[in-house]
């Protein structure tokens, strides 16, 4: 029983001794830290809407928009 | 229109750059997962130092590779939803099933078994260690299954069937999706190139230490196994090569006739060695589609039905939809392509149709246009077509880049002959001769390109499709400004390089500052 709670205590110190003890994998660390910061918080965020999530409000809407979108030609023909 | 036109390439274009840039880290992070792999296993079983320095030090620059790469692929994701919002809201489930399960299986099994990889040396037993690290393998090639089995539904869509109601195809097998022959055949072609990629990249880090004439014995059991692990794997990627050949003339015709340049098929049809492309030539004209044509004759008869005298049609063939031979002899019969226009455009009357009913509630008018959009589904994407000719990919890149992937590829499987002869008979000689060892150095650009190559050949010989014959890459797309992907891509031309300099900068820097020291004595960190 006690080995079970102190699983989560043992898995957290198997990670902060492994980080401690890391030296190229601090800057490696630093290069997925910016790259999650831009990928997330800005191209994401400002540049990359799910634009049928952020149009419409429900999965119908979303289904007549598409519809709408891929049968024009068929009503402009 | 030109609008229309100038968001469609801008969309495609900045597609290409960020899946460009994504797979120069995925086949690296596949073949080096199971180089070091075989190396833990060396140690393990031997219990001798040497393997154990020579697997942390490939690990790495895994572990670096990995880094870098890590993420890159979501941007993908999120142009889905910005630029092709048509074609993720068409595809429905079936590209979100498996993405789902690549995040899933990416994330939990990659980066639980990564971190035992890399802080566990002393932490675990060596068992353990061994399977963490083939685990991560595992995990590797499991995520590079389930982008592949997305990526081989677009090429053949199988196990669907399209809901008007919802506008999007719902999966009815999952076994069909996952298990489809395109599905297959893709995930070893893929993985077993990257077996191969990786393997170039340690025999030919292994070579720049042989020049610098360091760490000889590192160096040169470092290209043992990696030279068995390149052979083995370049073997299989071609005979696994040669099966998307006939799926491709099976399932996607034109793209084989676009990227052979061939027009009209004759019966024992030659394959094209070497040629230059007309870029003036047009379907159906007279005008010659190669100059300089060298050719091997049946040769694509042979490659593309394992059948020397077989039929294969070209590009004029499948447009006009039948063939005759000199014999007077009708060769190839199939839909015509203005047929097929006609076909998918009943479809989107009939889609359209079928909304009007179902606001009004009128279910009869409701059933009898879903009878046609049924009938004519299967032709649905090309009733996007303005004329028959539309339907051909770009003749001179599909051209091109089958033959830079099939010379490359026939160039490595003769350097790993080479390779494998020379480490495994020790005839070392060769291994420690200066000009072989920039060979060695100067194949790693080669297998990138080749690898490239491939992925170009697969991807533009598919346009105009984003999903065969049923959704075309102008109808895809989503209502957005020309300027906005415009922007994005700039942006990413930026971050992309940058990310690239680091991991170049970051990996060339460490194994320079490693190759300063002794490898197997020296300090370990």
């Amino acid at each position: 029983m006690s080995t079970i709670s102190q699983l989560p205590h043992r898995i957290i110190r198997f990670y902060a001794d492994g980080f401690r003890s890391m030296t190229i994998g601090r800057k490696l660390w630093a290069v997925i830290i910016i790259k999650l910061i831009v990928i997330f918080g800005i191209l994401k965020l400002f540049f990359f809407p799910d634009l049928l999530a952020s149009r419409y409000d429900n999965d119908a809407d979303r289904a007549d928009a598409v519809r709408e979108s891929l049968t024009r030609r068929a009503i402009t023909r | 229109m030109d609008e229309l036109v100038n968001v469609v390439d801008w969309s495609r274009l900045q597609f290409a750059l960020t899946a460009i840039v994504h797979w120069l880290f995925v086949p690296l992070t596949i073949g080096l997962s199971l180089i070091v792999g075989i190396m833990e296993t060396v140690y393990y079983r031997t219990r001798n130092e040497k393997w154990r320095r020579i697997t942390k030090f490939w690990m790495t620059l895994f572990g670096i590779n990995f880094a870098c790469g890590v993420a890159t692929g979501l941007i993908l994701e999120f142009e889905f939803g910005t630029n092709w919002s048509n074609y993720s809201w068409f595809v429905g489930d079936i590209f979100g099933a498996p993405l789902a399960i690549e995040g899933i299986v990416a994330f939990f099994l990659e980066s639980t078994f990564i971190a035992v990889m890399f802080f566990g040396w002393k932490r675990v037993s060596p068992r353990f260690h061994l399977a963490a690290t083939w685990l991560t393998a595992v995990g590797v090639m499991l995520s590079a299954l389930w982008i592949l089995v997305a990526n081989a539904w677009m090429q053949y869509p199988a196990g669907m069937e399209f809901d008007p109601d919802q506008m999007r195809n719902v999966m009815v097998s999952f076994s069909d999706v996952v298990f489809s022959p395109v599905a297959i055949n893709k995930f070893f072609h893929t993985v077993l190139s990257g077996w191969v990629l990786g393997a170039v990249f340690v025999v030919g880090v292994s070579c720049w230490l042989l020049v610098r004439k360091r760490n000889r014995e590192f160096a040169l059991k470092s290209i043992k196994v990696a030279g068995g692990v390149g052979l083995a794997g370049i073997i299989l990627t071609i005979w696994t090569g040669d099966g998307s050949a006939v799926q491709v003339a099976k399932y996607q015709p034109m793209k084989l006739a676009a990227m052979e340049g061939l027009y009209s098929g004759q019966e024992g049809q030659s394959l094209v060695a070497f040629g230059i492309v007309n870029t003036d030539k047009r379907p159906l004209d007279d005008k010659k589609a190669l100059y300089a044509e060298i050719s091997i004759p049946k040769g694509l008869s042979l490659l593309a039905r394992h059948d020397l005298d077989a039929f294969v049609p070209g590009i004029d063939d499948l447009i006009r939809g039948y063939a005759v031979n000199e014999a007077g002899d009708t060769v190839y019969k199939d839909v015509s392509y203005a047929r097929r226009i006609e076909m998918g455009r009943d479809a989107q009357t009939a889609l359209y149709d079928y909304g009007v009913a179902r606001e009004a509630g009128d279910s009869t008018a409701m059933d009898s246009s879903l009878r046609i959009v049924k009938e004519n589904f299967r032709y649905f994407g090309y009733g996007y077509l303005s004329a028959p000719e539309d339907a051909v990919p770009p003749v001179a890149l599909s051209f091109y880049s089958f033959r830079v992937m099939v010379m490359a590829g026939g160039y490595l499987l003769l350097f790993f002959f080479v390779v494998a002869w020379a480490s495994w008979r020790r005839k070392v000689n060769l291994l420690d001769n200066k000009w072989f060892c920039a060979l060695g150095l100067l194949t790693i650009p080669v297998v990138w390109i080749c690898s490239e190559a491939g992925w170009i050949l697969a991807e533009v010989g598919r346009q105009p499709w984003t999903i065969e014959g049923l959704l075309p890459v102008n109808a895809a797309i989503s209502s957005i400004s020309a300027g906005s992907v415009q922007t994005t891509f700039w942006i990413f031309v930026v971050i992309f390089t940058a990310l690239l300099a680091a991991e170049i900068s970051i990996m060339v820097r460490h194994i320079r500052r490693k190759a300063e020291s002794d490898l197997f004595y020296g300090p370990e960190k």
